[in-house]
């Protein structure tokens, strides 16, 4: 700890961060623009300047960039100083000089870092009189516009899309007072985090192009705090509603989760909530014909169905919260719950459960995955199945580097200092997959193989790290060489983790990644992260539920008369044949918020919220269960599902369900049922909790056309709606202040109206939120156990003439269900094809694009051939939820022919 | 007592005053142009609809009267898709007009706004829309603003100077 004086007034600070962030960390107004605390400085911009005097005898002082100076033991800096205030307002109004006349066609207004700087340094007329500078614009995708005739040249966005994000395609272009930030051509712009430009660029260069499909200010959006729904790591996020519409995802700060950024499925997938797929009345078939029906009457039929001598099971969903899966196996009994997820990735869920719960293992937060100095990547495509990691270890290989450039006394927020020593070093990154990926890039070496491959290469690390392993047989003199060399550096490093996942669908790779986790032994640190499929996989894993496949063949033991399916496209799970059978032998009620094929094919089905329309808990890859509130109120007779539940129940005059009558009720009773969510009721901020005696308000004080939204249809204004479920109230009255943590539903602190406002919101810059960040880490390693090796090691990939090993390949744009069918997604979202290394391309004697067979679970499948120069020889890789491949379990073996 | 008398002396004078009462409405009063009455929308000297659905008159608007949605033309023009004032909401303060960087909306001379029912007090954009620029017959927000709309190319607002050549470094 060290003092400084800040006009005159001591201050504690940490000597290792600059003069800005103690600053703003202490809530002192300071105009800044390039620094950003997960960028650090490089002092671009002139705008944090102060006046710094050597001891308190000195008068003069002298004025250095707050951004630049380390908050050193005994500093004296004055903020007030006229010469200081001069300084900053002149370089306000230098960089205003050519700025556009703009802000009330800019979708930046209102939130605006540079309106908030302007006004703070007080320059409010322009002295200017010259021609101002213009550039043309460019069309970059579906997810951003560009404007940049707003630029102010802090340099922000290349620095973060290039040094923190890894990507290419957006540079620095001419020079002088002509810099323009752009790509070398119009074009989408390819790196999967492409969309957090819009909140680091201090101005309306980079905004939200999905917005402005139906733009909507800041102050007028009704926001709520939200959970991602569409991975496992559960991002943090705030939505905002605006005329029953949701109109976009920013990100919510979450220093254990993601930080300050999102990826662009997160945040450009939300359009499936508006889409015109969406169930809003529920629906009877009738006669192969399926009609939408008043509540009451789709309830009076499902209670024939649900009757007491009725043989009921639930089939729950890893995309439903835990509150709707948990009143499903209530209403059903848990030996009549089955979990609806594909029966390989349910297999595999509760094996990473099993590990990470295990000993000798521990499961890092995307936090902790980013200071980590050393990492194996196992069989998983991140930056497709769980983007955020992906740019968590774009952090972590920059840690070793980093560390030793800081050997020379560079402290860590000198940002272009450290570059220029670390260059482009990479500390170590291995990547073993059946196919290329993005993260290659950033890796020390790639290894490819067959899942069963990849996984004998984690074992024979776990091997080279602990000689009480298991040896791996018969591996190749490179296989030896990689193996020695990522043990090596995994040995060597203070902080090494291990990736892996359900993602190539292998266990056996489960199993390495957990044996490299032991053997790297030091209990209690964090060195194994697994991603799932969807954003409660994990969740749904710890309800014990019972598997897939024994649903399906219940019913086709003819043991079932009516099954409830919770939010769950079967045809994604099982092959068509066998949901056709269920569909044909049993009374099936579903529940869910889009028309599905297994909605078209109920026979009653259910309107149900989606993550904007409900409220619940999710719980994400690390286990930390995290509650999304429920955004506005939906049009039409959607309801969350736990709630059409709870009226099934008691129209059958079943008594299951009785006393839970809102998601507190039901994690509380969950917390009582299932011993992993022990704890957690008590840590929600339940319906019944208030601020100062205060709901906390969903609009801002600044909402606007309070009297005029509806009065084209009735003048006189109704009321707002309430909300019995939450803290949170659906209008703009209520506490006024900062509320806790859990129930930030915006970033806004007086004269700061942009996203940097969340400086006012952490309790020191950069670092946690105040009061601690939100959520509660449910998956926890038994304490002292000794950890188990095990010895099921796969024999090597052998290759069949004629017959391939299928993979699944996932797509960050196509592969989830719900973000699909968002437009902005749509677009950038691959059409189907097989992937084929070009030898075996050339065995088949097929070009690319043309089409080839194969055979997957009794059916045929007709696929563009792709060609791909890094997919493993004998291996063939389809797309996940692209196209009409679904349903199937892979990896398989299938036989695959020219068309 | 003395005050009575003089109270009865006051109203006995005010009998030789010419009367200020108006025959409203037969009679129309004169009202000034800046008489905060009721609320338009105006056009651009070319024509075109001014506001640019900034939301800002709504935002400004004490009793929260003013709905609307901003749209984008497929020349680049913003607009707002629905524009609708609750008169039997608004209190005439005129903030709306103040917070408009367009000009669009404006304050007009006529108060007579007086209906049996409410419900015909809603106005829609159609209602509100004028043919012509109203009290500022000059302004058009597209010749001072950056953004380039159909037949104003970057680079061709007032102040400004042509858009850069990005491959050159000459200064
Ligand atoms: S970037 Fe900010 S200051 Fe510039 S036009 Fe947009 S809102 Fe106005
Ligand atoms: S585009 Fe935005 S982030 Fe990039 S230099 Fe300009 S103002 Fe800064
Ligand atoms: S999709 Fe995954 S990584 Fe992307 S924002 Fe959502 S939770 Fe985060
Ligand atoms: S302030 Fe003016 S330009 Fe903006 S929305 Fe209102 S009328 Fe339109
Ligand atoms: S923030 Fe300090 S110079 Fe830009």
């Amino acid at each position: 700890m060290a003092t400084i004086y800040v006009d005159d007034r001591p201050y504690e600070v940490d000597p290792a961060k600059n003069l800005l962030e103690e600053c703003l960390s202490k809530g002192l107004d300071l105009p800044y623009f390039c620094w950003h605390p997960a960028l650090g400085s490089v002092g671009a911009c002139r705008q944090c300047a102060v006046k710094q005097y050597r001891d308190e005898n000195d008068q003069r002082g002298r004025i250095v960039m707050a951004c630049m100076t380390p908050a050193m033991d005994g500093a004296r800096i004055s903020i007030r100083d006229k010469d200081a205030v001069q300084f900053r307002a002149g370089i306000i109004e230098l960089l205003m000089s050519n700025h556009p006349h703009d802000c009330p066609v800019c979708d930046e207004g209102g939130e605006c870092h540079l309106q908030d700087m302007t006004v703070m340094t007080g320059h409010n007329y322009r002295g200017y009189r010259f021609g101002k500078r213009t550039f043309t614009n460019q069309q970059l995708g579906p997810f951003i516009n560009h404007e940049m005739n707003r630029c102010i040249t802090c340099y922000r966005c290349v620095r973060y899309y290039r040094d923190y994000a890894g990507g290419k395609d957006l540079d620095a272009f001419a020079s002088h007072n002509h810099v323009y930030f752009g790509r070398h051509e119009d074009g989408a712009l390819e790196n999967e985090f492409s969309g957090n430009l819009v909140e680091i660029c201090p101005t309306g260069v980079f905004t939200d192009k999905t917005l402005k499909q139906h733009y909507t200010r800041k102050w007028d959006l009704q926001t709520a705090p939200s959970v991602c729904a569409h991975c496992s790591l559960g991002c943090n996020t705030i939505a905002g509603e605006r005329y029953g519409q949701l109109r976009r995802i920013l990100n919510r700060y979450n220093a254990q989760v993601n930080g300050y950024f999102l990826c662009d499925r997160g945040r450009f997938g939300y359009g499936f909530v508006n889409g015109d797929r969406r169930l809003r009345q529920p629906r009877l078939l009738q006669d192969g014909e399926s009609r939408p029906v008043s509540g009451a009457e789709a309830l009076k039929r499902t209670a024939l169905l649900l009757g007491r001598q009725s043989r009921v099971i639930g089939i729950g969903s890893p995309r439903a919260s835990v509150e709707a899966n948990f009143a499903l196996r209530t209403l059903v009994g848990s030996r009549n719950f089955f979990s609806g997820m594909a029966p390989g990735e349910e297999h595999l869920v509760a094996r990473m459960l099993h590990v990470l719960r295990g000993a000798g293992v521990r499961t890092p937060s995307l936090c902790e995955v980013e200071s980590a100095d050393a990492v194996l990547v196992l069989g998983e495509d991140v930056t497709q199945t769980a983007p955020l990691l992906a740019l968590a270890i774009r952090q972590a290989v920059k840690q070793a580097p980093r560390r030793q450039a800081m050997q020379l006394r560079i402290p860590r927020w000198d940002d272009a200092a450290l570059n220029e020593v670390m260059q482009q070093q990479k500390g170590p990154l291995y990547i073993a997959t059946p196919a290329g990926t993005r993260l290659d890039e950033a890796a020390t070496q790639c290894f490819r193989g067959a899942p069963d491959d990849v996984a004998r290469l984690g074992f024979a690390v776990a091997r080279a790290l602990d000689a009480t392993a298991p040896p791996v047989r018969g591996l190749s003199r490179e296989e030896r060489a990689a193996v020695q060399a990522i043990a090596g550096a995994l040995r060597k490093a203070e902080r090494p983790v291990v990736v892996s996942g359900s993602g190539c669908g292998s266990e056996a790779v489960v199993d390495a990644a957990a044996q490299v986790a032991r053997a790297l032994g030091g209990a209690g640190t964090a060195n194994l992260c697994f991603t799932a499929a969807e954003c409660n996989s994990f969740g749904l894993g710890l309800l014990n539920a019972m598997g897939t496949a024994e649903a399906f063949q219940r019913v086709a033991d003819g043991l079932v008369d009516t099954v409830v399916v919770l939010e769950n496209d079967l045809y994604r799970r099982v092959g068509r044949a066998s949901v056709e059978a269920m569909l044909a032998s049993a009374h099936v009620v579903a529940i869910d918020h889009s028309a599905t094929d297994t909605v078209a094919g109920a026979e009653v089905a259910f309107p149900s919220g989606t993550f904007a329309e409900t409220e619940g808990t999710m719980v994400n890859n690390e286990g930390r269960a995290q509650r999304f509130y429920q955004v506005f109120v939906p049009q039409g007779e959607v309801k969350p599902a736990w709630s059409w539940l709870g009226e099934l129940a008691q129209a059958a005059g079943r008594t299951e369900l009785t006393g839970l009558r809102s998601p507190d009720d039901l994690l509380a009773a969950l917390g009582r049922a299932v011993a992993a969510f022990e704890g957690l009721p008590e840590r929600v901020a339940g319906a019944s909790f208030r601020v100062n005696g205060e709901k906390v308000p969903r609009l801002s004080p600044r909402a606007s056309g309070r009297t005029a939204v509806s009065a084209n249809v009735n003048v006189h204004e109704p009321k707002p709606p309430e909300d019995p479920d939450s803290p949170l109230a659906f209008t703009m009255e209520g506490y006024p202040q900062q509320p806790p943590s859990p129930l930030i539903t915006r970033f806004w602190a007086p004269g700061w109206n942009s996203v940097q406002s969340l400086n006012k919101f952490q309790a020191e810059v950069g670092g946690a939120l105040a009061g601690g960040d939100p959520g509660m880490r449910l998956i926890e390693p038994v304490a002292n156990g000794a950890a188990a090796y095990t010895d099921e090691i796969p024999p090597a990939f052998r290759r069949r003439a004629g017959e391939f090993l299928v993979v699944p390949l996932h797509h960050i744009f196509g592969s989830d269900e719900q973000s699909a069918v968002a437009p902005a997604v749509a677009q950038r979202s691959p059409g189907p094809y097989a992937a084929l290394s070009p030898e075996d391309a050339q065995t088949l004697g097929v070009q690319d694009g043309e089409f080839v067979e194969i055979e997957l679970d009794g059916g045929m499948f007709q696929l563009p051939a792709l060609l791909m120069s890094s997919m493993t020889v004998g291996v063939l890789g389809v797309p996940v939820g692209i196209g009409s491949l679904r349903g199937v379990d892979l990896p398989a073996r299938s036989r695959c022919r020219r068309v | 007592m003395l005050s009575m008398l003089r109270t009865i002396w006051t109203v006995l004078l005010h009998l030789f005053r010419r009367p200020i009462t108006v025959q409203y409405p037969e009679e129309k009063p004169y009202l000034p142009p800046r008489y905060r009455g009721r609320i338009i929308l105006s056009r651009d000297p070319d024509g075109d609809e001014r506001c640019v659905g900034c939301y800002l008159c709504s935002a400004a608007c004490p009793v929260d009267c003013i709905a609307l949605q901003a749209g984008e033309r497929p020349d680049g023009r913003r607009y707002p898709e629905f524009f609708r004032i609750n008169f039997s909401r608004c209190i005439f303060c005129g903030l709306c007009e103040e917070a408009c960087p367009t000009y669009a909306i404006q304050l007009t001379p006529d108060f007579e706004l007086c209906d049996y029912n409410r419900q015909n007090l809603v106005y829609e954009k159609e209602d509100l829309l004028i043919n012509g620029p109203g009290k500022y017959p000059g302004y058009n927000f597209y010749r001072v603003a950056g953004l380039a709309v159909s037949g104003k190319e970057k680079g061709a607002s007032e102040n400004e100077d042509k858009p850069v050549d990005v491959k050159s470094l000459l200064p």
